[in-house]
């Protein structure tokens, strides 16, 4: 994998490493700021993504938490109710489902339903991702569900840069923000600039330019799509692949005028495939771009069967660089017999 | 007067204004004029005004699904209030809330539920800022028995007890979770007795003996704020309405002898029975108060129902802040 991040002024931080630096960042310059979760605090969290904070913030801001994910989740919601800027650790995005009442009725709907007198300032950070035989319970993209909920808002970075610059902006946002790192990214390492480092949500990074196909892919998938990519121009052709780094709000946009562009969509998400990410992005791109598209919009998922450790199959069930050439292939293959802007039609 | 005859009077007068208020929402929900399902408070008055006549604007009180008189007992104005009730633009949540969702930020009235048991972990939250600004403010979360079977119950407990944290946990046990008997569903029926699991004092009161809650919430508030830590309150009471308007008062769950029996048992009749036992030449004073508070709820519900419904105007913007 690589992370083809601008390198001036920057050096080179592991995913992780880039994510912790965020959080301390934001704890040294608000005091507001506090993180609580299991194991978060001497032992630094599972993937060492608070390592270092407990020493220099102390307890009552780095906060060791019991198996609780219902209780200390509305903890978190309600202190941010108070104006504390939690950041909860939920540390398995398959965990969000102990606290899903609290992040999705109450989280979720406070600010609209108080008519604006609340607002809720907390992230709730965990890990997705399969690709290490973790199993079932522990190795889920599930994105979906959140994308899904009125009043929340997603990220997902598939870079160091881009985790850090995220989770900046997730903690200064007021509104509720799942944040979801991949578990396969966490040793990757990529250029992270100097100095301060937001980056805003809603806005795509164009991974590399392309003529004949968008790729636009999520978290990991960035890198399959890469992979993709540069096998594909071996074979002539031309990939754009865009990340869309946030999901809600979502850079479409972005993804149109690359479309227009290109006129093909490949979409690689690692969520089931049913109700997916990629699902809403073909429906919107469907229905605002369909004027522009030569070929169906195609979509490389996950297979939506529970995650099985034994690793062939679970690398069955993944998508990866191989399928989205095949993909690929296909849109290149596909011909809805339209005109382009030019008046001609696809060869 | 005495401050004691006159602290009583006051709770008298807020105890009443919940009752007139909540009858008033009742007659209106039988007019359909209300919007959603409102869950009346009706004969579980002194909880409320026993507990929240120790809070200010500056705590926080995290309410359910059954929180008009909550929101009245933190001094919200019941013209708005009704006004959020039917729906209107100048009710308190502009119209979006509710019955079931009031929040008055401005009143310590952080704000209602309609899932049981989310007030409990939103208190201790509050609680734990509070901790960590030292700033000697409480957190209040009013539940129901129902929801003290609620796994969100037990880790708020563990947390708050835990962490010592400001908050009051106050169980309104009116014996039924919707239609079902709390006893007959629960293997340790005793509330209070749970608190000794998460290290916190528990008292079981009278909850229709508003003198009886104003002291037992007295400790607990003081102790709170002076860093004490949590406190678990059981207050027995009886709701002598439905679970909710256009649900039966009796039936099937209850039985009409023990509602009418409970009727007798009244927080705000026995009040005014002592108040007048005491002190006869305080009826005239009690016949102004009722007086008053009929007038003023009166008032409120046909302001409310003149008030103007928001513009029809919904955007995905306004489900975000900032």
């Amino acid at each position: 994998m690589r992370d083809d991040t601008p390198r001036q002024n920057a050096s080179l931080k592991g995913y992780t490493e880039a994510m912790r630096d965020a959080l301390a960042e934001e704890m040294r310059r608000d005091a507001s700021v506090i993180t609580l979760g299991e194991g978060i605090g001497p032992r630094g969290g599972n993937w060492g993504e608070t390592a270092g904070l407990y020493d220099e913030f102390g307890p009552e801001r780095v906060m060791d938490m019991p198996i609780s994910e219902l209780g200390f989740t509305g903890m978190g919601v309600g202190a941010a109710l108070r104006g504390l800027r939690p950041v909860v650790n939920l540390m398995f995005v398959d965990f969000f489902g102990e606290a899903f009442s609290q992040i999705v009725n109450q989280a979720a709907k406070w600010h609209y339903l108080s008519g604006g007198q609340a607002s809720v300032p907390v992230v709730f950070w965990g890990v997705m991702g399969a690709g290490s035989a973790a199993g079932g319970h522990h190795s889920g993209c599930l994105y979906p569900l959140f994308m899904h909920i009125a009043g929340l808002k997603v990220a997902v970075p598939a870079t160091p840069a881009d985790g850090k610059g995220l989770l900046k902006t997730a903690i200064r946002d007021d509104n509720p923000v799942v944040f979801l790192a991949h578990r396969m990214l966490w040793d990757l390492r990529g250029p992270v600039p100097e100095g301060e480092l937001i980056i805003p949500f809603g806005k795509a990074r164009i991974v590399r330019d392309g003529t004949d196909v968008t790729v636009v892919a999520i978290a990991r998938m960035v890198h399959e799509a890469e992979q993709a990519a540069d096998a594909l121009a071996e074979q002539g052709i031309s990939v754009e692949v865009l990340d869309p780094r946030t999901l809600v709000p979502l850079d479409v946009e972005a993804i149109l005028a690359s479309v227009e562009k290109t006129g093909r969509l490949v979409i690689v998400d690692e969520a089931y495939s049913r109700c997916s990410a990629a699902a809403e992005i073909s429906a919107l791109v469907a229905q605002e771009g369909f004027e522009w598209l030569r070929a169906p919009i195609r979509r490389v998922e996950t297979l939506p069967v529970p995650h099985p450790v034994s690793p062939p199959l679970e690398a069955e069930m993944l998508p990866n660089a191989g399928k989205v050439v095949d993909a690929v292939h296909k849109a290149m293959q596909d011909d809805c017999g339209r005109r382009t802007q030019e008046g001609a039609t696809h060869e | 007067m005495d401050s004691g005859k006159r602290l009583l009077l006051d709770l008298y007068r807020r105890m009443l204004l919940i009752r007139r208020f909540e009858e008033q929402v009742r007659k209106m929900a039988r007019r359909k004029v209300l919007a959603g399902f409102p869950h009346t408070y009706v004969g579980e008055e002194a909880v409320a005004a026993g507990v929240c006549a120790h809070l200010k604007e500056t705590d926080a009180v995290f309410s359910t699904h059954r929180g008009h008189g909550h929101a009245l007992a933190m001094g919200c104005d019941p013209q708005r209030l009704m006004a959020e009730l039917l729906g209107r633009a100048t009710g308190y949540c502009g119209g979006r809330g509710g019955s079931m969702h009031v929040t008055a930020v401005d009143k310590g009235l952080i704000g209602c539920s309609g899932i049981v048991a989310a007030s409990m972990p939103l208190a201790t939250g509050a609680g734990l800022r509070a901790r960590l600004k030292r700033d000697g403010t409480v957190a209040v979360a009013f539940f129901g028995d129902g929801a003290s079977n609620h796994g969100a119950f037990h880790e708020s407990l563990n947390l708050a007890g835990n962490l010592a944290l400001p908050v009051l946990f106050v169980c309104e046990n009116n014996q039924f979770a919707t239609h079902t008997s709390f006893a007959s569903v629960t293997a340790n029926p005793d509330v209070a007795s749970r608190a000794a699991s998460y290290s916190m004092p528990g008292v079981a009161l009278d909850g229709n003996d508003v003198w009886a809650v104003h002291q037992a919430a007295e400790e607990a508030v003081s102790r709170a704020r002076a860093g004490g830590g949590p406190t678990l309150l059981e207050c027995h009471t009886y709701r002598t309405v439905g679970h909710q308007e256009h649900g039966p008062v009796y039936g099937e769950y209850r039985t009409k002898e023990e509602v009418e029996a409970w009727k007798k048992r009244c927080p705000i009749r026995r009040l005014r029975e002592r108040l007048l036992a005491e002190e006869p030449a305080l009826a005239e004073l009690l016949e102004r108060v009722e007086h008053q508070v009929a007038q003023a709820v009166a008032e409120a519900a046909e302001l409310a129902e003149r008030s103007p419904y928001p513009e029809p105007m919904v955007s995905e913007e306004q489900a975000y802040a900032g």
